[in-house]
């Protein structure tokens, strides 16, 4: 028994040391969004980016609060988020240095087929959200503090919709945007989402985009450096390579061609000169 | 109906595929919950036994405490260790956060409060028999203890394929403290996630129905590896 339980430990603990060994690859770690990770965009990027400078990148894929935290604790090397007021909070605050823009996509809201706040075909996301409000129609929020979210709730504002009473049609989830799609699919309620998810979600049921096309629904995203002066484990030079790429001529090729049934869903920033 | 037979013909695809990226990520859930079960049963059994075999005082609340510990929300046990590891927190600098590391620690802090409450509970129904022809033949309660062990190993067996199957069957804890990297932290239970994030619903179940049958093949394989303990 003792000789039995002495091996198994021993073994264990080799699989823990060949875990330690496979460890020592070059890579960076990279907090990023849920919308980056789930729409399969990193599945073209991050190989081609391996290929050209032999870095690997970890993407821990959370909510944009979530990622800027992450970013905060010095538990990651860079950032690729998505919400401008929390990036530049993020830089002012010391946290992170040089943030630039990348790429955007856009938001559409999404609801179900039979429209009961009538906005489909609408442009003014402004209107959208007011008609859904007057309306009480059910509505999906992530309701966790993500760029998404973030957004959402500038729209709830600027359409003078108070939330402050927690009405019965508003759904606060607290969710990443899939999980929030796939709860919004099975109650009909209308939901905000980013054009990336929701062209890779396959759990649509009787959702369909209602509104896009709105300025206001653009979606920025930004690469930002977490601050070397968080210690030395940042790997301040290797997350240098990444963001240099990430803006480069060949970064920026690669996160274009990305494509789901043949729509183009990043689009690099600032746009290509025209010459 | 539909929906279940796209998940079973999807795990039956992924299989058959022998999908390399799939052999990597159920590697890994075995590792890191294999792992976790065995550290925490060579922490848990001996505190186990010793709860059995001693008497002292806090004993009973330690014992309640293990019963108690039995319901610990994953994601709670997840977000502890994340403070712990985080670099900015007490054991920041030892570089787990993110890795196998990080969640075979959370996993074994799941698998230690089962280990102690079922060892305990099968050494003290060895010692309230055994024990006292035990000190008959002059055995000190210390001397007593892999005597004891050896002879509760049923029960031990139990306790060992019980944590094995929290820790497998989690997501809460390592989807925080492993950070569900591909091709470094990602298990069966954070891609069923993500599966389901994405909405390819047949697909995440697909997983779970793998999930499950490794599940069922660990179990058996202990129970039959048991009798080889015997001396």
């Amino acid at each position: 028994m003792r000789k039995f339980r002495a091996s198994i430990i021993l073994g264990a603990f080799s699989l823990i040391a060949a875990g330690a060994a496979q460890a020592q690859e070059r890579f960076i770690t990279l907090a990023s969004t849920t919308s980056t990770e789930q729409s399969g965009l990193f599945d073209t990027l991050l190989p081609a980016f391996r290929a050209a400078t032999g870095i690997t990148v970890r993407v821990v894929a959370v909510g944009t609060g979530q990622a800027l935290a992450i970013g905060a604790r010095g538990d990651a090397d860079a950032l690729l988020v998505h919400d401008r007021v929390g990036e530049d909070k993020f830089v002012t605050e010391g946290h992170g240095i040089d943030r630039r823009d990348v790429m955007f996509n856009d938001f559409v809201i999404v609801g179900p087929k039979n429209d009961p706040a009538g906005i489909r075909g609408l442009k003014d996301a402004k209107e959208a959200f007011s008609r859904i409000a007057k309306t009480s129609s059910p509505f999906a929020s992530r309701g966790d503090d993500s760029g998404t979210h973030r957004m959402e709730l500038r729209f709830w504002k600027t359409a003078g919709v108070a939330l402050g009473g927690k009405p019965q049609w508003y759904r606060e989830l607290g969710q990443g945007m899939g999980p929030t799609l796939n709860t919004a699919a099975g109650l009909n309620a209308y939901v905000l989402a980013d054009r990336a998810t929701w062209a890779n979600f396959r759990n649509r049921r009787d959702l369909d985009i209602l509104s896009e096309g709105d300025l206001a629904l653009y979606n920025p995203y930004g690469s930002i450096l977490v601050n070397p002066a968080k210690g030395a484990h940042i790997k301040a030079a290797d997350a240098k390579i990444w963001h240099e790429w990430l803006t480069s001529p060949s970064g920026r090729r690669t996160l274009a061609s990305f494509r789901i049934n043949n729509e183009q869903l990043f689009f690099p920033l600032p746009p290509e000169p025209t010459n | 109906m539909n929906d279940f037979s796209r998940a079973f013909s999807a795990a039956l695809e992924l299989i058959l595929r022998g999908d390399a990226e799939l052999l990597a990520i159920v590697l890994l859930s075995l590792k890191v919950s294999f792992s976790a079960a065995v550290i925490g049963f060579a922490l848990g059994a001996p505190c186990g036994a010793a709860l059995a075999l001693w008497r002292f005082p806090g004993r009973r609340l330690l014992i309640a405490l293990a019963n108690a510990l039995l319901g610990l929300p994953p994601v709670v046990v997840g977000l502890f260790v994340y403070l712990l590891l985080t670099r900015s927190g007490p054991l920041g600098s030892l570089g787990w956060l993110f890795t196998p590391a990080a969640m075979i620690f959370a996993q074994t802090i799941l698998t230690l409060p089962i280990i102690i409450a079922l060892s305990h509970r099968a050494c003290e129904a060895v010692w309230s028999q055994h024990g006292d022809s035990l000190r008959i033949v002059g055995a000190t309660r210390l001397r007593a203890v892999p005597m004891v062990l050896a002879m509760a190993r049923t029960g031990l067996v139990t306790a060992f394929i019980a944590a094995f199957g929290r820790a497998i069957a989690e997501v809460g804890a390592i989807i925080i403290v492993g950070g569900n990297i591909r091709g470094h932290t990602r298990t069966m239970t954070t891609s069923i996630a993500l599966e389901t994030s994405r909405g390819e619903l047949a697909l995440a179940l697909g997983l779970g129905i793998i999930l499950i049958a490794i599940s069922l093949a660990v179990s058996v394989a202990a129970l039959l590896l048991a009798p080889a303990g015997k001396r």
